[in-house]
């Protein structure tokens, strides 16, 4: 018994392993095939439809009170952009430094800091979720983006707001990083441009100036460092075509709502 | 013969059993972006993670000479070395990987979150789908009242049930073919409790949908507790499964699997009965 028990368990183990590797290795091949990509894709239109529908355009993220703050917030992605003019600004306090508004509006702006947080100001409590998986809440102070795009009075044909940013992704001198968001989550009260965290500035590891919060969507759309808003018609002249940096270059869903 | 299993319950059971796998595998890999499991609404709230799987260059003693990264596996205080399993083992090429579950557990069986995402929810759309027209299938068919849904007098014999499952003992004839007593229960607690609930905390992980009903998430404590949930019950369907997988095998495999994809059973005659008198009247 003894002895005709380990060779038996090993070939059922080894039985075992590779009926796994060939499912595995049979997923990966179909998994790679274009009809396929397609077909998995169709899920996620599923979802924003599905999404679309249930939740009303207005409804809001949970907030939550100053008694969850574990007062300290953690930087995920680029924590200090590899770009000179970036760190001069920087050193400068961000004084000289402005945000632009333009593409399909009727006033395209640039504002300082100074302007930003004299308009109207927004302070939320909110979870931030990452496509990761973990959360992590803080208190998000900021201009509604619906104040800015109203002062810049968008066309009628423009039917997403893309984020510009400072960071570069991939070293110095490289594509920095871009996001972008519909109308319906562009004009939604939760969605503002941060400048403060916990109270205080927005620090450089959390994307200081100025930072998107888009607050129902997962981590990667709250675009950080920003330096140019820009309203569009579609997507398709955005660098890949598919909405933003880790959507063109990752495979990473556009909608990030789940 | 008897016809057991009707044409659409076995189609949604095979639908159900590929989306499972690759639920189940797909998970594995997108937690394997963040394996850690945490309490609450927080995964930074000054608590330390409830799970952890991490990889780790310490010497397992000092003075120990590293022999490359270690795999390890805490759950509360409790610490396990799963070099080779869990936190580091080998990629398909034979090179380190040092992501939680190993590769072959995972699709895609390398790590892609964005991927793993893509077939997680196009198969969790599957899913739902599927496992809705078998609740609405097995209300109005009647398969749930007339086969899942036990009586008071098979209540009463659980003990029964629990020990000729002990002793590996089968129902003959008529009682073969029914569901026993604990089936039917498993099987309930599978379709109305494990089920629903591992999609409800699936969505519970939506940023979108927390905005539904606001706090509803706050219910399940959090939307790292639901994260928390959703990971054990999926555990939970393996156990499931490795059972049910296990007690198919004991209790006759390719009559089973006969059953499943024609729908006919051969049942056994009761000790003493002649073979034909009885089992085989209830055809189609």
């Amino acid at each position: 018994m003894k002895t005709s028990s380990p060779p038996r368990r090993l070939f059922i183990k080894r039985s075992l392993g590779m009926l796994g590797v060939a499912l595995i290795s049979g997923c990966d091949r179909v998994g790679r095939a274009d009809w396929f990509k397609g077909l998995l894709s169709a899920g996620e239109g599923l979802t924003k439809a599905a999404h679309k529908v249930l939740a009303p355009r207005s409804a809001m993220a949970q907030e939550f009170t100053e008694a969850d703050l574990p007062g300290y917030f953690r930087s995920n992605g680029t924590s200090n952009p590899d770009n000179p003019a970036y760190q001069a600004r920087a050193a400068n306090a961000f004084l000289d430094w402005t945000l632009v508004v333009d593409g399909l509006v009727v006033m395209p702006l640039r504002l300082s800091l100074a302007q930003l947080r004299a308009m109207p100001k927004r302070t939320q409590i909110t979870r931030h979720d990452c496509v990761e998986g973990w959360s992590a809440i803080a208190k998000w102070s900021g201009v509604p983006l619906k104040h800015v795009l109203d002062a810049a009075r968008p066309h009628p044909d423009a039917r997403f707001v893309v984020f510009h940013c400072d960071d570069p992704m991939e070293g110095a001198g490289s594509v920095r990083y871009y996001e972008s968001i519909d109308m319906d989550d562009a004009f939604h009260p939760q969605t503002i441009l941060a400048y403060d965290l916990n109270d205080k500035h927005l620090p450089i590891a959390n994307g200081a100036p100025l930072r998107l919060r888009v607050e129902r969507q997962l981590g990667y759309k709250h675009a950080k460092y920003l330096s140019r808003i820009e309203l569009v018609a579609s997507l398709d002249a955005i660098r890949g075509g598919k909405g933003g940096y880790w959507e063109d270059g990752y495979g990473y869903q556009w909608y990030a709502g789940i | 013969m008897y016809y057991r299993h009707r044409l659409p319950v076995r189609i949604m059971h095979w639908v159900n059993v590929v989306c499972l796998t690759v639920l189940f595998m797909s998970g594995l890999s997108i937690f394997n972006a963040h394996p850690a499991l945490y309490w609450g609404n927080s995964s930074y709230d000054g608590h330390p993670a409830l799970l952890e799987i991490t990889s780790t260059d310490a010497p397992r003693v000092p003075g120990d000479v590293v022999q490359g990264p270690r795999g390890i596996l805490r759950i509360g205080a409790h610490q396990f070395d799963t070099t080779g399993f869990l936190g580091v083992s080998r990629a398909a090429d034979g090179a380190l990987n040092e992501h939680a579950f190993p590769f072959w557990m995972t699709i895609p069986g390398y790590y892609s979150l964005a991927y793993a995402r893509q077939w997680h929810f196009a198969f969790a759309w599957l899913f739902v789908i599927n496992g809705l027209a078998y609740l609405l299938h097995a209300i109005f068919s009647g398969h749930l009242r007339r086969d899942l849904a036990p009586d008071k007098r098979e209540l009463k014999g659980i003990g029964a049930s629990v020990k000729d499952h002990i002793l590996f003992k089968h129902p003959r004839g008529e009682a073969a073919k029914r569901y026993n007593v604990l089936q039917k229960l498993a099987y309930l607690v599978v379709i109305f409790v494990l089920l629903p609930l591992i999609v409800l905390m699936g969505m519970a992980m939506s940023p979108m949908l927390d905005s539904l009903i606001t706090g509803w998430v706050g219910w399940f404590g959090g939307r790292q507790s639901a994260r928390t949930i959703h990971f054990i019950i999926a555990w939970l369907l393996v156990a499931f499964v490795l059972i049910h997988v296990f007690e198919v095998m004991v209790s006759g495999l390719w009559n089973h699997m006969r059953s499943m994809i024609t729908g006919y059973y051969d049942v056994q005659p009761e000790a003493g009965q002649e073979p034909g008198t009885g089992a085989h009247h209830e055809n189609v």
